[in-house]
């Protein structure tokens, strides 16, 4: 403190102005960098995009062709990922907020924070290595498990946040009717809840949408339409990837124009997820 | 469960069968229920577990052959049969550290001005504008870093480095717009979301009554500021550290525009390689059994690194904001 009494009042206000407006500046800064990328998607993309080109499959280079089988794949996994993330990542919030107590559940817990961290593309070699490897094919079931492995983490923190914001006397009061704990859990504090839980789980939906790691040696990609589990399946970024890192100008406009369909689907959940929650926070 | 059978026999009687022991009413259904639960919470243990064992077995081949040398060789020459990590881990920690460089003190200074100074109808929309930046999936930044910034970066910003600041070996060399630095500011936009949401978090749980001490001593809105900020050290030290992890282990962004070529050169213009961009872009091509054991052993890693990193950054961040802030919300 002895600097501070030394200098001036002056310089002492005019420190602090600078650095609050400096604050300013690094939040602009970023909301700059944000608006650009979004701008420069949408302007970029639009041009290439088409109602055949959301539908048709990829043709050779200069032959136009489009992003549906990717858009079909995309979906295929996401539904394939949700099917086992979903449930299983529901299942271990209610175990962290409900049933889980003592060095265990803190275990659990510690593990489920740092699984969030751990890079995608380790969970993409890990799936290699116990699906793929096995199976001697890349496939869309692998792919599908990939993403329901990071999905699992992030559905279980949401779950367990939403669950501990439901009051206890609700707990108690169901308790106290002579319910059991299962039907105190299942029947009152998740209906009560359900829509933290929908809305945790469709960020968590949006963030796998957007993952490419993971799935490029495990659902490959492929440029077909096709939906069996056991073959390799196409998806949006995988294909964006693809589109991008090769040397066309074509593929580069396909790859924009895809960029844009895969961030209206992102945001579009996003912002939603916003509005829906709005009033809660 | 194994411990069924002990409590059965120690006991006896209707009461202690097995539903006693997983839950206190005995009651059928929670029994099942808890035992559910616990199976679920069980699973993400064995998933940490098959995840080290798998890629420790896979990587044995590795391990085996090169030892420790993998750690310390210069040479990835999948052709020849050579397999040292050295330029990987090297591209990896230096465009995380120019990563961190930029975003750290972006990072504070948005969460100031979020929780010390916007009004709450502007903290709120600006920081969910901010909050998106994380939404944007990796792969996106590798498109507009490929085709956007790194043309930028090789038009306006390497060439008046090359000039000012040359004398150092970091600027020198050609530039190309795709190499360590355009990697690193890639990096530096991906994780100051990260970043700036935790330390939000945690500036938010320092107690009001440091701010009003503060004032009332007459401290100027930065000197409040900067009492605020000691006060979250730790917690911010822990969101520094989360990002460096996000940082280590982000993937397609990097592999797009860092240039992809395994050397270590200081100039922060040359091409160079990630532990994550080298899996990604040469796993599929991995043909040799050791050339694939080489690249799981990098996914190793990457996961003992990032495991520790982040294990470390929750611990800083949770005694923060457990302590005040968290214990309210979770209650």
């Amino acid at each position: 403190m002895t600097e501070i009494t030394k200098s001036s009042d002056q310089v002492r206000r005019l420190t602090s102005a600078v650095m609050t407006s400096l604050t300013a500046l690094c939040t602009l800064l970023a909301i700059g960098i944000l608006l650009v990328i979004l701008t420069y998607i949408a302007w970029q993309g639009i041009g290439s995009l088409s109602l055949r080109f959301l539908i048709d499959s990829p043709h050779p280079v200069g032959e136009g062709g489009g992003i549906g089988n990717a858009i079909l794949g995309s979906v295929v996994l996401l539904a394939l990922s949700s099917a086992f993330g979903l449930p299983i990542g529901i299942a271990v919030g209610i175990y962290l907020s409900e049933v889980g107590k003592g060095r265990l559940a803190g275990a659990v817990r510690f593990l489920v924070d740092t699984l969030t961290g751990i890079p995608s593309i380790v969970t993409g070699v890990f799936v290699y290595a116990i699906l793929v490897l096995p199976m001697k094919q890349f496939s869309a079931f692998a792919g599908g498990v990939a993403l329901a492995l990071i999905m699992i983490p992030i559905v279980a923190r949401t779950t367990e946040e939403m669950l501990r914001l439901v009051p206890h006397s609700l707990r108690e009061g169901a308790l106290a009717l002579g319910a059991p704990q299962w039907r105190v859990t299942m029947g009152v504090i998740l209906p009560a809840t359900a829509s933290g839980i929908a809305t945790g789980a469709m960020l968590a939906i949006a963030r796998v949408s957007g993952e490419t790691a993971p799935l490029l040696f495990t659902a490959f990609g492929s440029r077909f339409f096709s939906t069996y589990l056991d073959r390799p399946i196409a998806s949006l970024t995988v294909q964006i990837y693809n589109y991008a890192i090769s040397p066309y100008d074509d593929w580069h406009a396909q790859a924009w124009a895809a960029t844009l369909v895969l961030m209206t689907l992102i945001l579009g959940i996003n912002i939603i997820v916003r509005f829906l929650t709005r009033k809660r926070f | 469960m194994s411990a069924t059978t002990p409590d059965n026999t120690a006991f006896g009687g209707k009461h202690s069968d097995w539903r006693r022991v997983l839950s206190p009413t005995g009651n059928t259904g929670d029994a099942i229920f808890r035992l559910v639960m616990l199976g679920a919470g069980l699973f993400v243990v064995a998933i940490v577990v098959a995840k080290v064992v798998a890629l420790t077995s896979d990587s044995m081949l590795s391990i085996r052959q090169f030892g420790f040398s993998f750690l310390t060789g210069r040479q990835w020459n999948p052709i020849k049969g050579e397999f040292g990590a050295l330029p990987f881990i090297y591209g990896t920690i230096v465009s995380s550290l120019i990563a961190l460089l930029i975003s750290v003190p972006l990072s504070l200074g948005i969460a100031v001005f979020l929780v010390e100074q916007a009004p709450h109808y502007i903290a709120r929309p600006v920081g969910f504008l901010v909050e998106l930046l994380a939404a944007i999936p990796s792969v996106v930044y590798g498109v507009w870093g490929i085709f956007v910034l790194a043309p930028f970066l090789r038009v306006y910003v390497e060439p008046p480095l090359a000039r000012w600041l040359g004398w150092l070996p970091l600027f020198q060399g050609t530039i190309t717009g795709i190499g360590l630095l355009t990697g690193g500011i890639i990096l530096a936009i991906m994780v100051t979301p990260i970043i700036s949401a935790v330390v939000r978090d945690v500036l938010s749980s320092v107690s009001g009554s440091q701010r009003e001490a503060a004032l009332a001593l007459g401290a100027t809105k930065w000197e409040m500021i900067r009492v605020v900020l000691v006060n979250g050290a730790p917690g911010i030290a822990g969101a520094v550290i989360l990002g460096l992890g996000r940082a280590l282990g982000e993937t397609m962004a990097v592999t797009m525009v860092i240039g992809n070529r395994p050397q270590i050169s200081t100039s922060l213009f040359e091409p160079s390689y990630t532990i994550a961009s080298a899996i990604a872009n040469e796993f599929t091509e991995a043909t040799q059994d050791l050339y694939l054991s080489a690249l799981v052993e990098l996914g190793l890693i990457l996961f003992f690194v990032t495991f520790i990193v982040n294990g470390i950054a929750r611990i800083l961040v949770w005694n923060v904001t457990r302590k005040t802030g968290g214990v309210g919300r979770a209650a």
